[in-house]
């Protein structure tokens, strides 16, 4: 089953890893967090963002116990893909999101690839 | 006939045999109650895969009209990102986890949750825009809620597809392992035991026919020695047990009836 032990109870927050837009927009909904030890529950991802920096946020995220969802550009996604597409936990869910520059590209989400292999036989 | 296929490693008795057709039948109830299972997990999952495929399209068209009207925002406002990235201090849109059921596996199901209080960034749009922004902020609530809904969908979607892979690995296995092995130890005993009966009957037999040897070669010295004696002048005293010889052993009870007796 799920690989996390932690009871999902406890997991409250939406972390969000994205161009400054998406996250912009996302925080002004609210779901910004920053906990005592100044961790942030986003990261903003620009043209002169390492992947580097992105893969460690990535594992920084999805490691939290209090993370229930993981948002992420789906280009951003795409920098770090094989990390992403290796990503199978239950907790924290991970969706790709669409930017403003990046439409919405379902044959390169990871999840709907599964569900469109699992559609089609 | 016999199990030729791999089986238990028992001794063939017949307490074995039984204890092994209690096994099959258990593994028989086991496999149709998994099958059960895997059936409702199907039914279950084809249905969130359906949904999984439309949430994801219409989160594409929700999150196009977000950041249209961030983009408003932005003409009006001028850039604010900065700004709202400075004030965040406590998330006002949290996530609550509720627990489903299905047969079994525990599906979470996530719930957006907006505080009250929270209204980090009222100052924000404070000199122009004020307007555009409050409603750029509803329709991100609007769009994360979408999200919300989605990412319980997804986590419902993961969590079934390793279940159901699970389920169909222990019925795989059990239809295919556990129940051939357990008929092939059923056989084995069964035609070892018959395997006993035979060779136990042939040695009955055998003991039979040399028991009648036996007795007919007794039978045929006896004659002789008899023979031998009487020629020597000698008398052969039978025993003719009680009621004696030829006629001996007739039963009283058939010898007529007794006239009546009157008085």
């Amino acid at each position: 089953m799920a690989t996390t032990t932690t009871n999902p109870k406890d997991r409250t927050l939406l972390a969000v890893i994205g161009d400054e837009d998406s996250v912009t927009g996302l925080l002004l909904a609210g779901i910004g967090h920053v906990d005592q030890n100044q961790n942030k529950n986003f990261l903003i991802v620009d043209a002169k963002t390492q992947t580097s920096v992105i893969e460690s946020a990535f594992q920084d995220f999805t490691e939290r116990k209090d993370v229930a969802i993981l948002l992420i550009n789906q280009h951003v996604a795409e920098k770090i893909r094989p990390t992403v597409d290796r990503y199978q936990a239950a907790f924290p869910a991970l969706l790709e999101i669409p930017s403003k520059e990046h439409p919405y590209d379902p044959a390169k989400d990871s999840v709907l690839k599964r569900v469109q292999k699992l559609r089609g036989d | 006939m016999s199990g030729t296929g791999p089986r238990e490693s028992v001794f063939p008795t017949r307490m074995n045999l039984t204890l092994t057709k209690t096994r099959l039948k258990g593994a028989q109830t086991g496999h149709s109650l998994l099958a059960k299972k895997r059936d409702a997990l199907t039914t279950r999952f084809r249905t969130i895969l359906k949904k999984v495929d439309e949430a994801k399209r219409l989160t594409g068209r929700v999150l196009q009209l977000a950041s249209f009207s961030l983009a408003e925002v932005t003409y009006t406002a001028g850039d604010i990102g900065y700004q709202v990235q400075e004030s965040v201090k406590k998330a006002s849109y949290t996530v609550q986890a509720r627990q489903e059921n299905v047969s079994g596996v525990v599906l979470p199901a996530f719930e957006g949750v907006r505080s009250k209080e929270a209204s980090d960034f009222n100052l924000t749009g404070l000199s122009r825009g004020g307007q555009q922004i409050q409603k750029c902020r509803d329709t991100y609530v609007k769009a994360v809620g979408t999200l919300v809904e989605l990412a319980s969908l997804q986590t419902a979607f993961t969590i079934l597809d390793e279940v159901i892979r699970a389920t169909n690995r222990r019925v795989n296995a059990i239809e295919h392992v556990v129940i051939p092995r357990l008929d092939n130890t059923i056989k084995y005993i069964n035609s070892e035991l018959d395997e006993m009966d035979r060779e136990e009957f042939f040695r009955l037999k055998k003991v039979q026919g040399k028991k009648k040897r036996d007795a007919e070669k007794a039978n045929e010295s006896r004659q002789t020695q008899n023979a031998e004696f009487t020629e020597g002048g000698g008398e052969l005293h039978r025993d003719e047990g009680i009621g004696g010889g030829q006629a001996g052993g007739a039963d009283m009870l058939d010898e007529g009836k007794d006239d009546d007796v009157i008085f």
